[in-house]
Formats: structure tokens, C-alpha cells, sequence
């Protein structure tokens, strides 16, 4: 599925002295399988973006388009694309409230009004695509889990509902690097699988770096540069006058080429940076 | 006049109501006046439950905690133990109760009874600290995460603590923000001479204490300096643990036989190194 966003803009409280433009004038399209990684400084408004693209929030003004249809209008409608759009808040582990992990999964696709056994079928393979063993975890409560199996809990109850776009927004905050690299592995292996298209709300320059086809930089309400991440960690002062800043391997070889040093500043991951060292070392001791 | 304050555990152990295990397991360190102590571990190790021992929110179930010679056990000395050893916590939204940046300050100071006079002369030497003197009169909501959070740093610095323990106070910050707490808390150790205990899963800020702690279910594993934790790659991997990417590419280098020294943690430092291989 595609999202087309045509001219948003969101304002809270309007007509109020505390009325705020959250954000404004937002042109993006993320077309049908693309991984997107949106990041921007705390407050730039990224939270406020994604809570439009499953109807939570109503534009102001503008559009956002979900593959071709407007969205907006009837209740029905909406429904309907909550299914399809699924949005894993911050810490999404706070939302968890039943007895047993199974029921908390299942409690998406019982209000899509599905049979029993197309619930359980759901509930199983959604726990699965999130690494959690359906038969050791199921009867267990969500609250005697780890932090980062209840994340997995909260995300499985999104996934139970077969959305075609999954919107993650911070899904690794406050987890261990153990813990932040499974769900990070789990996500790419769900695009590859199921073909979703992803939005990945992030502030950790590493993982986008290493994860997304694309990234959009959000900055005081505004989305001010869309590319691939090699085009977007270019810009390293701008990047840090935004808040943000570029991985530590990419912001090594920036000052090496600032020292003189003949080598590629669109390094992203740590296995580039080794081979673009090994080149150099190989060529001065040919020399 | 002394102002950094020491911790000590002695054969601490502490149990959940409830709980079925022990989330603290004989843990004995001490914390030494002035030293800046990072502690890491996966979830679920223990970290932020010994945080909460270190200023008595919590009290040991067997062993004791004395934050300079005060048991936290002791009812009576508990509202000290609390000033001396300030805590900061990872969502700033939650530790920001007022509606001006210098009324939150005031907060700590005005409840311990302390004159007006005196407590103004604490928010402006607190802003100053955290370079917040120009948002004074500002809302904190209109601020940046990292200004949030050293807003709530601010009102820990106007108790006059001798020890600020950061429980993973940069989990919810842009990358500038985490920079900006980094900093401040570096300068309140280095200049204000704070007893500092950081606890994250950021490597790249653990690189920047005196001392690194590792923790694992409930226990301190492994401990030493900076250059001596992450040197060990691969056994910090086995803890579910990382280190930063600079280390990892020393580490990644070594393998390809390139004699990298192992005390390079930083940027910095590795460039230094780079420009003299290549």
C-alpha cells in the first residue's frame, strides 16, 4: 500500500491562545514495500505525522491519500484503514492490560469480528513473526515478561491484525543493544516476508543507517529533506543544527577526509568503514 | 568544605514483593567522593533497582547502603540521604511539575524549608550550571528534550547535592540532546566535583566515566575503566551488550590482523591512530 500526503497541516487547540501548529505544509509519498526511517528533533513533530496516517488525528488542512483514497469521512471507512495501517506507539508495552499474551494479541482481530479459529491462526503466526514461542508464552501475563518480549507482546497485537503498512515509532527506546538488535532483525524480516511497507520513527542514526531505502528529516513542523541515507548523513552541520547528527562511523571517515585522507565520506556501517581502511592500508603498503 | 559524597554497598541483596527472585544478589562497591561511575546491563539486570537503593527509595533486604556513613535503613536520616544523592530519570515530561523553568527549579529547595532568598540564589547558580539562565522565565514545555532534561537536573542541583544518579537519562533524546545532558553531566563532575552514576545502554556515553560497571542478573559481572570494559568485545556481546562503532571497528580491525591499540574509544582517538596507518 502507498500513502500520499498532499499539504498537511496540523494545528492543536486553533482559535485558543494556546492554539500551536504542530506541523505544517507536509508533502510525502512512500510508495507500496518502501522502508522509510523519519527522524527530527524531540518536539519536531513526528509523532503528530504518523498519528494522521491511520486517521487518529484530522488534518487541518490537506490531504493524506492511503493507496489513492482520501482519508477522512466516514467512521466505517476509518476502521477499515486501522486494519490496514498499523501504528506501534512509544513504548507500546504501557498498552498492554489482559490476563494472558494470547488474549492481548488477539484483542485486535476480536474486534474485526473474526472466527475463533482464524483469531488463533492470527495470534500464532504473529507471535512467531516476533520471536515468541506461542506455546511457551501464551498463558503467561504480558507483566512477568522482560521489557523487550512485552514490546514484542504489543507488537504482535498489531501484526495480528494483517496491516500492509506498519508504522513503528520508537519501537527500540529504552532497550538493551541485545534487545533493540532482535526487534530491529525482526523488522527487516517481516518487510522481506510480508512485503509491508514500514515507517520507522527513530533517534538512533545507527540503526536508520543501517535499516531504511529512505529518510525524511523533520524539523520545527516541517519535513526539510527526503533521500537515501548516504544522501541525507552528507550533511553533517546541518544534520547537528537540527538536532540530530550522523553515526559514529560516519562522522570518522567525515574527519579523516578532513584530514587529508583519501577516503569515502558515504560510509554508513562499520563493515564499510573496515573495507575502505583495508583498501587504503593494502594501496600504501603497495606503494 | 567537602561536597562530593562516596556510596557504598556491602553484601546487598534486594527482593521484589512478590518477586520469585532476587533482582539484587550480593553486591558490594563502593562509590568513591568526586568519581564518575557508568553502569550498564542488559534489561532487567538490576541497574535501575540499585539506583533506587542508592537514595533509599528502596531499602535493601539484607545488606546495607551508606551514602557517607548514612544507612539508608535509618527512617531518620532518609530525607538526607535524599539530598545528597539526587535522582534524574529518563522521561524529562514526567519530572517537570511547574509551569516556569525557575519555579521547577525551586521546587526540591522550597520543600525542604529553605529561606526565598536563599533558594533564588540557588536557581540562578542552578541554571547556570546547566546554561539555562536565559529560559528562566520560559514554560518548560516549549523547551527541547535535552533543555527538559537539564531542567530536571537543574532542580536536583538546587537541593545542593553531593552525588546525581542519572537513570538512563538520554533514552528519550534527539541525538543533540543527548549530546547536551552528556556534557552537562561531565561538567558537574569535572567542575562541580558531583559524584556522578550514569546508568545507560548508550556505550558511547559509558566510554566517558572514570569507571564502568556491568551488570547482569542482578550481579556485578565485570568492572574496571573504560579502555579496560570494552576492550573485551566479545564477552560483552555474550551479555547482550554493545560497544560503540568506533570500538567495533578497532575490534573488526584487529581481526584483519591491523595492530589497533585497545584503549581507543573515541572519535578522536581513532582518527589520531588512522592518520598515522594510512
Amino acid at each position: 500500500m502507498s500513502i500520499d500526503i498532499k499539504n498537511l497541516t496540523h494545528v492543536y487547540m486553533p482559535n485558543t491562545p494556546f492554539e500551536s501548529t504542530a506541523i505544517k505544509n507536509i508533502n510525502w509519498t512512500v510508495k507500496n514495500g518502501e522502508f522509510w526511517g523519519l527522524i527530527g528533533h524531540t518536539g519536531s513533530g513526528k509523532s503528530t505525522l504518523i498519528q494522521h496516517l491511520n486517521g487518529l488525528l484530522k488534518p487541518t488542512s490537506g490531504e493524506i491519500l492511503i493507496d489513492g483514497k482520501s482519508l477522512g469521512g466516514k467512521r466505517s471507512s476509518l476502521k477499515a484503514i486501522r486494519q490496514k495501517v498499523g501504528l506501534v506507539f512509544q513504548y507500546p508495552e504501557h498498552q498492554l492490560f489482559e490476563e494472558t499474551v494470547e488474549q492481548d494479541v488477539a484483542f485486535g482481530p476480536k474486534n474485526m469480528g473474526l472466527s475463533q479459529d482464524e483469531i488463533i491462526k492470527r495470534v500464532k503466526e504473529a507471535m512467531e513473526l516476533v520471536g515468541l514461542s506461542y506455546k511457551e508464552v501464551k498463558s503467561k501475563s504480558p507483566f512477568e515478561l522482560s521489557g523487550g518480549q512485552m514490546r514484542r507482546v504489543a507488537i504482535a497485537g498489531v501484526l495480528a491484525m494483517k496491516p500492509q503498512i506498519l508504522i513503528l515509532d520508537e519501537p527500540t527506546a529504552g532497550l538493551d543493544p541485545r534487545g533493540r538488535d532482535e526487534i530491529l532483525e525482526e523488522i527487516v524480516d517481516l518487510k522481506q516476508k510480508q512485503n509491508l511497507t514500514i515507517i520507522l520513527v527513530s533517534h538512533s542514526m545507527e540503526d536508520v543507517a543501517k535499516l531504511v531505502d529512505k529518510l525524511a528529516v523533520m524539523y520545527r513542523g516541517e519535513i526539510v529533506s527526503q533521500g537515501t541515507p548516504r544522501e541525507i548523513f552528507r550533511d553533517y552541520k546541518g544534520l547537528v543544527e537540527k538536532g540530530l547528527g550522523i553515526p559514529q562511523i560516519t562522522e570518522l571517515m567525515i574527519k579523516l577526509k578532513e584530514k587529508g585522507k583519501n577516503v569515502s565520506q558515504d560510509i554508513l556501517t562499520v563493515n564499510e568503514a573496515k573495507a575502505e581502511i583495508m583498501r587504503l592500508v593494502r594501496g600504501k603498503s603497495l606503494a | 568544605m567537602k561536597i562530593a559524597a562516596e556510596i557504598v554497598a556491602l553484601d546487598v541483596h534486594y527482593q521484589y514483593a512478590g518477586g520469585n527472585s532476587l533482582a539484587l544478589e550480593n553486591i558490594n562497591l563502593k562509590i568513591k567522593p568526586g568519581e564518575f561511575v557508568a553502569i550498564i546491563g542488559p534489561n532487567g539486570s538490576g541497574k535501575s533497582t540499585l539506583a533506587k537503593l542508592f537514595n533509599g527509595l528502596f531499602a535493601p533486604t539484607k545488606g546495607d547502603i551508606l551514602v557517607d556513613g548514612l544507612n539508608t535503613k535509618n527512617k531518620d536520616d532518609i530525607w538526607e540521604i535524599r539530598r545528597k544523592a539526587g535522582m534524574v530519570f529518563q522521561n524529562p515530561d514526567n519530572q517537570i511539575v511547574a509551569t516556569i523553568v525557575e519555579e521547577d527549579v525551586a521546587f526540591g529547595p522550597e520543600n525542604l524549608g529553605i529561606p526565598s532568598e536563599q533558594i533564588r540564589r540557588r536557581i540562578k547558580e542552578a541554571l547556570r550550571i546547566v546554561e539555562l539562565t536565559d529560559f528562566a522565565d520560559k514554560a518548560p514545555h516549549l523547551l527541547s528534550g535535552g533543555q527538559k532534561q537539564r531542567v530536571a537536573i537543574a532542580g536536583i542541583l538546587a537541593m545542593k547535592p553531593d552525588c546525581i544518579i542519572l537513570d538512563e537519562p538520554t533514552a528519550m533524546l534527539d541525538p543533540v540532546g543527548r549530546k547536551e545532558v552528556i556534557t552537562t553531566v561531565k561538567k558537574l563532575n569535572q567542575d562541580e566535583g558531583k559524584t556522578i552514576v550514569l546508568i545507560t545502554h548508550f556505550m558511547e556515553e559509558a566510554v566517558q566515566a572514570d569507571r564502568v560497571l556491568v551488570m547482569e542478573k542482578g550481579q556485578v559481572v565485570m568492572e574496571g575503566r573504560p579502555t579496560e570494559i570494552f576492550s573485551q568485545v566479545e564477552k560483552l556481546k555474550k551479555l547482550g551488550l554493545d560497544v560503540p562503532q568506533v570500538t567495533e571497528l578497532a575490534f573488526q580491525l584487529r581481526t584483519a590482523e591491523i595492530p589497533v591499540r585497545y584503549d581507543i574509544l573515541t572519535v578522536e582517538e581513532m582518527v589520531d591512530y588512522l592518520c598515522q596507518l594510512i
